[in-house]
């Protein structure tokens, strides 16, 4: 434990925490299997990444990125873009069925 | 035969009055029934009041939905209430009551399922030069996106018969519901035509309708839609 960086430590906590949370949503059902394997083995192979630094840069040289590091980088930036443009189409789901709900009372009201 | 004039309102208190009872004026020299319904759409001021005392149908959105879901509520209530033919017109006055007859000629003749009045087709029409540019950036869109060439993707000025009241779907809740409704005549592949109406601008209309500013937001929204 003691060869870790401080770094290492607080990255591997919230990580470990992040995976709890995954877990927990599943027991309480609110999220589906799918969704619970791709958080839970997102958070996990991060925590790989912190503890196995290395490993990363053979992923990156893979894919032609010299540092792993950078590779984790893109890979965030690219994600975070993904989940972006779901939750705009969530929030335009939620938006659609308000709107329908809406017009429901409206046009109930005039029966 | 009946048809639906369909107005979608948000706080136009001030401005809706005299559009109706121009309306019901016209309506009167129409040779069908016709009925005026205005889409409040969560008006925060006397909108609904002063329209139901003009003894019009007044449907009323809890809260503000857009432009795109008060046009579908209105054509939700025209497939309900079986009318055979609905026209969507602007609340702010900008367009002639008398143009509803250039609409509803080509659909009580069968000669198309969809009109759109086209502020484009007048010669030395009046529209400011961005809200050309901008309309012809929408129309390229519009072609770009739903294969349907017109010259005025953004009018409000429409006209339906009972054929595209019942298949015409909207999805989309805003401002982006102008397109979308080529995207449906596309998708059902509904006959469409245009023809010319007359445009009456106002600082108050001028000052309403899709900007510049908001070009980016539609077509993003317009792609979610493709998507959702």
């Amino acid at each position: 434990m003691s060869n870790f960086l401080p770094i290492q430590i607080i990255f591997a906590v919230f990580l470990l925490f992040a995976a709890s949370r995954v877990w927990l949503r599943l027991k309480d059902g609110s999220l589906n299997v799918i969704s619970f394997i791709f958080w839970f083995g997102l958070f996990i192979l991060a925590l790989i990444g912190v503890f196995e630094p290395e490993l990363t840069s053979i992923v990156a040289q893979k894919v032609g990125i010299n540092r792993g590091s950078d590779a984790v980088i893109y890979a965030s930036i690219i994600l975070l873009f993904y989940l972006i443009f779901r939750t705009n189409i969530l929030l335009e789901n939620l938006r659609h069925d308000l709107t329908q709900l809406v017009r429901l009372i409206s046009l109930q009201s005039k029966k | 035969m009946k048809l639906l004039i369909i107005l979608p309102a948000f706080n136009e208190a001030t401005v809706i009055i005299p559009v109706i009872r121009q309306l019901k004026a016209v309506g009167k020299t129409l040779p069908v029934d016709s009925q005026i319904c205005v889409v409040n759409d969560g008006s925060t001021d006397k909108t609904a009041a002063v329209c139901e005392a003009e003894k019009v149908v007044v449907l009323s959105h809890l809260i503000n939905c857009g432009l795109g879901a008060s046009l579908a509520t209105g054509l939700a209530y025209a497939r309900r209430n079986n009318f055979d033919f609905a026209i969507t017109i602007d609340s702010d006055g900008q367009h002639d009551p008398h143009d509803l007859i250039h609409l509803l000629k080509p659909l009580m003749k069968g000669k198309a399922d969809v009109v759109i009045g086209s502020r484009m087709l007048v010669k030395n029409n009046q529209m400011p030069w961005l809200r050309q540019l901008n309309n012809h950036l929408f129309n390229w869109l519009t072609y770009f996106f739903f294969q349907v060439k017109t010259s005025d993707s953004l009018s409000g000025f429409r006209g339906f018969n009972r054929r595209a009241i019942q298949l015409i779907k909207l999805k989309t809740e805003r401002m982006e519901v102008s397109n979308e409704f080529f995207s449906e005549i596309n998708r059902n592949h509904l006959r469409f035509i245009e023809v010319s109406i007359k445009v009456i601008y106002t600082e108050y209309s001028l000052a309403k309708g899709v900007k510049p500013g908001t070009v980016f937001a539609i077509i993003f929204r317009l792609l979610l839609r493709l998507v959702r």
